[in-house]
């Protein structure tokens, strides 16, 4: 189909050609799906409006036409402006508006009765518009839906989310038609099912030159432990001067603030730099995103914030600090840098510690190689099946029949069988077995074989529910003053209830005293040249991925390494010296005492949160041989546990079954597991995250979520939001899925070497942060000890 | 294990679990049981809380009879949140408390939660003497040879806190045999002007330790 004459003109008149994929996606316009997979900078969003700007031409019907979702509300926004560019530069009249939780009530009203022609929105968006009774009006003449950023809504249950919602747009709009744009991705096929099982066309655009990426090496080499990179400062700023514009990405928010305080304190020529990441208030990162687009800023230090599309401009530099965890998201984070098709990105990855000296190595030859890590997907989630359930519910009555079949057509619940369907149906309508005494839960009736709300007043608390986000509870943070204050950011509330006045902590970049809370809110004054105490964000912790700890360890297996700067070089060579490096087919497990106590470093290589579940696995397998064990501390490649007595035999501790059991009774009333029923039971309905506009607390949550948890595990083991959290636990936080993918390769060939002191390879856990207490009877004969103790001292034993 | 000690020339043994036995007069005493708290705090439009913790409870409490076959039980004390919450209680937690409490004496001491008479059998007492010792739910600076519990004592030793009994020459205090319920430290003033030195906290948990207060 052509484009509008005033269209080809307007982009002649500025010298614009298509690219060859964008051209390819007016030809497939009739395709009724299509995955287009192009580079950053590649016009891929253009490309999927291209069909819609066809087929509205010049003088457009009335009524919705294009639906546009985007993960980020900062995105609709950006591609609203551009692609009003071009419709306003030809003339054209196409309405394009977007709709978000920014948009204003009178906007949102009037959307729903007078559609624009393109609406950009967010899944959440769009699940709240389906919730409504006049959805089918609104939908009536779609015809297209364009889906950016697949990949990285298909990483989260906000895709499983989004997919069910198409399905439930095809049956108001038959015949609609869809678009994926995706950045590179591993698997193109499964990601093209999952956005449509049945056909899909993909479409690789031409991935642009290789870039332009090294590790960032330093006089001074890094140090032992620990994140931040702050030991490279000077290096980074003289990266800063010699680039227009450069992006700092780090791994977590707090590890920004960190870095951004230290490099203000050394940043002699004031250069003028900027932080965004997602816990500051949007009036500041709004600040920061304005400055940048007019070419303000020198530098921007970044989290996963910035990771997604919006049009930066000028960008010719990135730095990522930090080992980068996973191969596909540095990849995206180095496609920043030169948002121009066919010119390469120019990027510089710098190691926080000694390991990440081996990871970025490993990442980087990745790179090179160009391969990509990415996990099988599984089936979509319950939990977010029935949240859809109640919504359309809310927006009517419906059949059970034909909700099944509109579920069953999406890619994430293609093999949902009837009977768990049904089960999700049953608990929407009363909560499950062992909550069924409860009216709070009796949501759901069947009149005249159609399924509908008990109470219709309570659609209203089914749309304030909807979104599979589920934030770290967070408080605001605002400068004292009588007239409000500033707003600065948000903290954790479990951080917020560890200060006492006078404390001091890091926010976007400023040290700030606590004075007090008000109405939820945090109330701070500035308090410059304080040491401060340090914010603890909701620091997203990725786990190193599979692809990354098998390069690592194929790493080791050189006989030397002139690929690495000396100074790590000779650590592995001394770590070989006197103990053994880690082997890809073995498990390496040493044994030796250090400060009284004895330890026994486990290197599984299974990422951060597989090796935190495999210690609390272990240490509950040592409680039972009696070891008393006393705690642990775990990373990305290794597990360091301390106790009492020394382990002699390591086979059975690492029993695949005896774990598994574990896994079932004992970590089921672990914090983990809370946490993960507790995004659950929301998602699902159980529990609110708001009531009728009044805030329940994240610890109010926390509470009633933990207690629901164990009566459920305790009454109802089989509860359906039970077995969605045990499905979570195998990947997510407690990951035991890779435990099983090790022991599986290793076969049981584990090396237990007993060694005299600490070895080099363990040396840096020792300084690690998190360590987690083990409660059992090595911290009971602590107790014991210290009670009899006591007694003798007062001579009452 | 539990620990034995000696109160006015009485033996008396604190359970790890927190309840307290006499063997001399085959006496079990526990508590503040708060059975039905999750009703009341549901009644009062707070967090929806199940009622299972009242189950849990009486199961201990049945765990403990059956271990020590007493012919006195005690309730010392708040062992229904109020009175509300004897009426709100399941007819299956009502079912099992008449078996445990049939063919033995069981007293309810009158706690501040639950003033007045419950319709639930047993003898209703505001305190009651036995032999040199007298029982009352809260503790009377004045008086010796005294078992007494309401402030749900707590002690922090290596990083954890328990319930604990607290003990000196005049005075037990318990803990609270229920879950779900707060607890005072017991180097909290309101109890350091209670006992007397030497005093002993008695922790509960795998079994029963004593430490001398205060812990410095």
């Amino acid at each position: 189909m052509p484009l509008p004459a005033p269209l080809t003109d307007w982009f002649a008149a500025k010298g614009w050609t298509l690219h060859p994929h964008q051209q390819a996606m007016l030809d497939r316009s009739a395709n009724p799906a299509t995955l287009l997979i192009a580079p950053t900078g590649g016009g891929k969003t253009l490309a999927g409006f291209l069909p819609t700007l066809a087929e509205l031409g010049k003088t457009p019907p009335n009524g919705l036409h294009t639906l546009y979702i985007s993960p980020l509300k900062a995105l609709t926004a950006d591609i609203r402006r551009n692609l009003r560019t071009p419709v306003e530069g030809a003339s054209l009249p196409i309405r394009i508006e977007d709709r978000t939780g920014d948009t204003s009530y009178t906007q949102r009203r009037r959307q729903r009765a007078d559609p624009p022609h393109i609406l950009l929105t967010t899944p959440e968006s769009l699940a709240l518009l389906l919730s409504y009774e006049d959805a089918p009006k609104i939908f009536s003449s779609l015809q297209r839906v364009v889906i950016d950023e697949l990949h990285a809504l298909a990483e989260s249950k906000r895709g499983d989310q989004l997919m069910l919602l198409l399905s439930r747009l095809e049956s108001l709009s038959p015949g609609l038609r869809r678009i994926g744009l995706s950045a590179t991705v591993e698997d193109p096929p499964a990601l093209a099912r999952y956005m449509s099982p049945t056909t899909c066309d993909i479409l690789q655009a031409d991935p642009g030159p290789d870039p332009d990426i090294a590790m960032l090496e330093t006089d001074a080499p890094p140090p032992w432990s620990g994140g931040g990179g702050r030991y490279a400062m000077r290096a980074i700023l003289d990266e800063v001067r010699r680039h227009r514009t450069t992006l700092i990405f780090h791994n977590t928010r707090a590890q920004a603030e960190l870095f951004f305080h230290d490099l203000w304190l050394q940043n002699d020529d004031g250069l003028p730099i900027g932080i965004h990441h997602g816990s500051l208030a949007r009036e500041q990162r709004e600040r920061v995103e304005a400055a940048m687009a007019e070419g303000k800023l020198r530098a921007v230090v970044c989290t996963g914030s910035l990771d997604l599309g919006i049009d930066w401009g000028d960008v010719d530099l990135v730095i990522q600090v930090g080992a980068p965890k996973n191969v596909k998201r540095l990849v995206q984070r180095i496609g920043r840098a030169n948002h121009r098709y066919n010119a390469p990105s120019k990027a510089l990855i710098l190691p926080a510690n000694r390991f990440e000296v081996v990871e970025c190595r490993a990442a980087l030859d990745a790179v090179r190689d160009h391969t990509l890590d990415g996990e099988p997907r599984g089936p979509g989630p319950r939990d977010v099946l029935c949240q859809h359930i109640l919504m359309t519910a809310a927006s009517g009555p419906f059949d059970a029949n034909d909700l099944f079949t509109e579920v069953n057509r999406t890619g994430p619940y293609a093999a949902l069988t009837r009977p768990q369907f049904d089960a999700c149906l049953d608990f929407c309508a009363t909560g499950g077995y062992a909550l069924r005494a409860y009216d709070k839960w009796q949501r759901l009736q069947e009149k005249n074989g159609r399924w509908q709300l008990r109470d219709p007043r309570s659609a209203a608390l089914i749309r304030q529910n909807l979104g599979t986000i589920i934030d770290t509870e967070t408080l605001k943070v605002r400068l004292k003053n009588r007239f409000g204050g500033t707003p600065l950011g948000e903290v954790e509330e479990g951080f917020a209830s560890t200060l006492t006045p006078g404390d001091t902590f890091l926010i976007g970049g400023e040290i700030v005293r606590y004075e007090g809370l008000r109405e939820m809110t945090v109330e701070v004054t500035r308090q410059p040249g304080r040491d401060p105490k340090v914010a603890t964000f909701n620091g997203t912790k990725f786990a190193t991925s599979t692809l990354l700890t098998q390069r690592i360890l194929e790493l080791f297996q050189q006989d030397s390494w002139p690929d690495l700067p000396t100074h790590t070089a000779q650590w592995l060579a001394l770590q070989r010296d006197v103990s053994r490096l880690p082997q890809p087919d073995r498990l390496l497990v040493e044994s030796f005492p250090h400060d009284g106590r004895e330890h026994l470093c486990v290197y599984g290589f299974a990422g951060r949160n597989a090796m935190q579940t495999l210690a609390l696995l272990v240490t509950k397998r040592m409680e039972e041989q009696g070891l008393a064990p006393l705690g642990f501390v775990a990373t990305d490649y290794a597990t360091l546990i301390w106790g009492l007595d020394p382990v002699t035999d390591a086979a059975p501790l690492f029993d695949l079954a005896k774990l598994r059991e574990g896994l079932e009774t004992w970590l089921g009333g672990n914090a983990v597991m809370k946490r993960t029923f507790r995004a659950t039971a929301i998602i699902a309905g159980l529990i609110e995250r708001s009531h009728q506009g009044r805030r329940k607390t994240g610890r109010q949550a926390t509470f009633s979520s933990d207690i629901l948890y164990d009566t459920l595990r305790k009454y109802d083991p089989d509860h359906l939001l039970l077995q969605v959290t045990r499905e979570e636990a195998e990947r997510g936080l407690v990951d035991f899925s890779r435990i099983e993918d090790m022991l599986a390769r290793v076969e049981g060939r584990i090396d237990l070497i007993r060694l005299p002191r600490v070895t080099p390879l363990a040396a840096p856990l020792f300084l690690e942060p998190g360590r987690i207490p083990v409660h059992g009877t090595g911290r009971e004969r602590m107790v014991e000890e210290a009670a009899r103790r006591l007694m003798e001292e007062a001579g009452l034993a | 294990m539990h620990h034995a000690f000696t109160l006015s020339g009485e033996t008396l043994h604190a359970l790890p679990s927190g309840a307290l036995y006499w063997p001399a007069a085959r006496l079990l005493c526990v508590s503040d049981l708060h059975l039905g708290k999750s009703e009341r705090l549901a009644r009062r439009g707070g967090a929806l809380l199940p009622p299972y913790e009242t189950r849990e409870t009486l199961h201990r409490l049945e765990a403990e009879i059956d271990r020590t076959a007493p012919a006195t039980v005690i309730c010392l004390g708040d062992s229904f949140d109020d009175l509300a919450a004897v009426r709100g209680l399941e007819e299956e937690a009502r079912l099992r408390l008449a078996r445990l409490m049939a063919g033995r004496a069981w007293t309810w001491i009158e706690g501040n939660h639950d003033a007045g008479p419950v319709e639930i059998g047993g003898t209703h007492r505001a305190q009651m003497t036995l032999g040199p010792l007298t029982f009352r739910h809260i503790a009377d600076k004045g008086e010796t040879a005294e078992v007494s519990g309401h402030y749900h004592p707590k002690l922090r030793l290596k990083g954890a806190a328990r319930p604990c009994f607290l003990l000196d020459a005049d005075r037990l205090i318990l803990p609270a045999f229920g879950l779900y319920t707060g607890g005072l430290s017991a180097d909290d003033p309101a109890l350091a002007a209670l006992l007397h030195p030497p005093a002993l906290a008695i922790l509960t948990g795998p079994r029963a330790l004593p430490v001398p207060l205060p812990v410095r």
